[in-house]
């Protein structure tokens, strides 16, 4: 009885954590400008897919892991040089729907490149998985929430300790104040995209030894991921994390207590209760429009 | 510049000479025949293998003098996966290329979107789809290749039960593939009797891990066998998540990843997994006295030969449509459709790769359900069992 709710909730876990990757590059671009960047989920298969690409070709695997990571930064920048820049006096729904135009062309790109079928990653440590008081945990799991943890650290420091972070953050509060104090917001705005895209990228690359990977994984992983962030609250790094995991936990434990037909109805509902209740999400900041 | 001239005209009398030769040997009017194919979009991976075959095979037997003494001619378009594009084209097929036969529909929805227009019309239709509703119940004028979702659960319960294993903790993706899946082997299950399916879990189609309906079929009473009834990269992600548990139940899965490409994403934990498949995964271990394996074999090697690229089970759906389609065409005499339907649903005893082909007015498929080969995963390889 036990195991099973211990399996039920490193399964949750595990799938929560995914989600929670994806939600914090949500939360990073949502801070510089307000934008959902729909094309998150595209940085992410980016990531696992040139990872996969450059190892069957022979490049060894750390070095195609970076290559892909900076790849994907490369986009990053692209994707706000090309198509948000040249569109700045736009508004945000705008831009969102720019976002998405880009994700269908990124997609369909690599479609073209790398074709339709799904690939695998090994494990980065061993296919042996862990067993704990009768439950196992696949050893990726601990490679995503290790990542998960250290990106969260490193994230928080950056928007509180660094002086470009605080730059991220004043752009997002008042763009013209921010320039009369002498910050160059589209600079500002490049540095987001770029920062989002590594860290979309390196979350694709962890858990694709778990998801696998095909040029459309960006569409759903995308979508979940958008999910977690409005459930802990846009533009929270913690809320992020909080609403990831809990996604995935409640997922699972649907799956296994209730149905395993109405998990996805179980999860949904939980998001209507948590914004019905708490229309900025569990850790979303208290801004007050002014009219 | 004369130079250039002098070429372009040798080489305009020769296309010339070559088109006066072509037409001598096609006295007669070609046989023309139709189809529908999802060559490109969704369903590629059916449509894009299904036109090289018949392209190959009209080639091929026009080389070798046509059927009756004419020569056949493919009229092809591609439906994209599109229902109402495939009854389109149907249509025009019937009314303004004047198609004497139609082999196509490479899924079930385009398919179903031009029966009504073939019933019509009265023109006889092979069809390259799987789902039972496509000749059960029988229409007159509709045939199909592809065994049915029923006989593949058919062939894994019997093969169930041969080894003793009678509670099944059945596991089934919810896309069409896997929810029709999953009605049928309810639906076989309890038409053969003797074996029970104790536990009833599903998966989304981009669900990313199922280890909580595995515990739960593991933890079932009683449960001594699971099957996996679906498509795509869920059931290689239910494979991995069985071995990561330690399930020690023997697995099944279907024939809807009867291919290369599952066993390298589910890689090691597919090691002793049993299903379903076509004799075309294991060519080379069928014993000599099976009358398919010269058949499988000839498809396999002139397909790759020709094309480069490994042979699928879907472009051997298209080479038994044609071949079924020139039986009945040799055996009507003419291409007279009434005649050919005829022929069609008299057809005994052909071997074909998919496997052996005994129409009769009451079965427009003709296959059974031990034509699907049971297979295992061993050394990362298939292995014939049965």
């Amino acid at each position: 009885m036990f195991s099973e709710f211990l399996q039920y909730l490193f399964t949750g876990i595990t799938i929560g954590a995914t989600y929670a990757l994806i939600a914090l590059g949500f939360t990073l671009i949502y801070n510089a400008s307000h934008v959902i960047n729909f094309a998150q989920g595209e940085f992410l298969m980016i990531g696992g897919m040139a990872t996969v690409s450059l190892t069957a070709m022979g490049v060894p695997m750390l070095l195609a892991i970076v290559l892909a990571v900076v790849l994907a930064g490369v986009l990053g920048v692209a994707l706000q040089r090309l198509a948000i820049a040249p569109a700045k006096n736009a508004d945000v729904v705008t831009l969102i729907i720019i976002t998405i135009g880009a994700s269908i062309f990124i997609r369909g790109l690599a479609q073209l490149v790398w074709g339709k079928e799904y690939h695998v990653m090994p494990n980065f440590s061993g296919d042996e998985p862990i067993q704990i008081f009768g439950a196992v945990l696949n050893s990726q799991s601990l490679w995503v929430l290790g990542v998960g943890s250290v990106l969260v650290a490193v994230l928080v420091y950056f928007f509180t300790r660094t002086l470009t972070g605080k730059a991220i953050l004043a752009t997002s509060m008042n763009k013209d104040a921010a320039r009369l104090v002498g910050i160059r917001t589209q600079v500002v705005l490049m540095l987001a995209f770029m920062v989002s895209a590594l860290l979309g990228s390196v979350a694709g690359i962890v858990v694709a030894p778990i998801t696998f990977t095909s040029y459309d994984i960006g569409i759903i992983l995308g979508l979940k991921g958008f999910v977690a962030a409005a459930i802990g609250g846009l533009g929270s790094g913690m809320g992020a994390v909080v609403g990831g995991l809990a996604l995935g936990v409640v997922e699972a434990m649907a799956a296994g207590y209730l149905s395993s037909d109405y998990k996805d109805a179980v999860a949904f509902s939980m998001i209507l209760l948590v914004l019905f209740f708490m229309p900025r999400g569990l850790f979303g900041a208290k801004v007050v429009e002014r009219v | 510049m004369f130079k250039k001239i002098t070429r372009r005209a040798s080489k305009v009398a020769a296309i010339a000479a070559a088109g006066l030769l072509a037409m001598n040997v096609q006295a007669a009017d070609p046989i023309r025949i139709g189809s529908f194919l999802s060559v490109t979009g969704p369903a590629s991976f059916l449509g894009d293998p299904e036109l090289k075959t018949l392209e190959m095979y009209v080639e091929k037997i026009n080389k070798e003098g046509g059927v009756l003494g004419r020569q056949l001619e493919l009229i092809h378009y591609d439906d994209a996966g599109n229902a109402s594009k495939a009854r389109n084209f149907a249509s025009r097929l019937i009314r303004s290329d004047r198609v004497d036969i139609i082999v196509g529909g490479s899924t079930t929805g385009a398919t179903m979107a031009a029966v009504p227009m073939v019933e019509q019309a009265g023109i006889p239709f092979i069809s390259l789809a799987g789902a039972v509703v496509i000749t059960n119940p029988v229409k007159k004028w509709v045939f199909k290749t592809p065994q049915t979702d029923r006989m593949a659960a058919e062939r894994v319960l019997m093969d169930m039960r041969e080894r003793g294993l009678n509670k099944v903790g059945l596991i089934s993706g919810t896309g069409g593939f896997g929810s029709s899946g999953r009605e049928q082997t309810l639906a076989a299950a309890k038409a053969m009797g003797g074996i029970e399916i104790v536990a009833d879990e599903t998966y989304g189609g981009s669900d990313t891990d199922m280890t909580a309906q595995l515990t739960n079929i593991r933890g079932t009473d009683g449960v001594q066998t699971v099957l996996n009834f679906g498509f795509g990269q869920g059931p290689a992600i239910v494979t991995r998540n069985y071995a990561q548990l330690g399930v020690e139940l023997p697995f099944y899965q279907s024939h809807g990843v009867a291919s290369d490409g599952f066993l390298e994403l589910a890689g090691n934990s597919a090691e002793g997994l049993r299903l379903p498949a076509s004799p075309l995964l294991v060519p080379e271990s069928l014993p000599e006295s099976d009358p398919q394996k010269p058949v499988v074999e000839a498809y396999k090697s002139e397909y790759e030969a020709r094309w480069n690229t490994k042979v699928s089970t879907f472009g051997a759906y298209a080479y038994d449509g044609l071949m079924l389609a020139v039986e009945a065409i040799e055996k009507a005499g003419s291409t007279d459709k009434a005649a050919v339907r005829d022929a069609l649903e008299n057809i005994k005893g052909h071997v074909g790769v998919t496997g052996t082909f005994n129409m009769t007015p009451d079965d427009h498929n003709g296959l059974q359900a031990n034509s699907f080969r049971i297979l295992e995963v061993r050394d990362g390889g298939w292995k014939l069992i049965d």
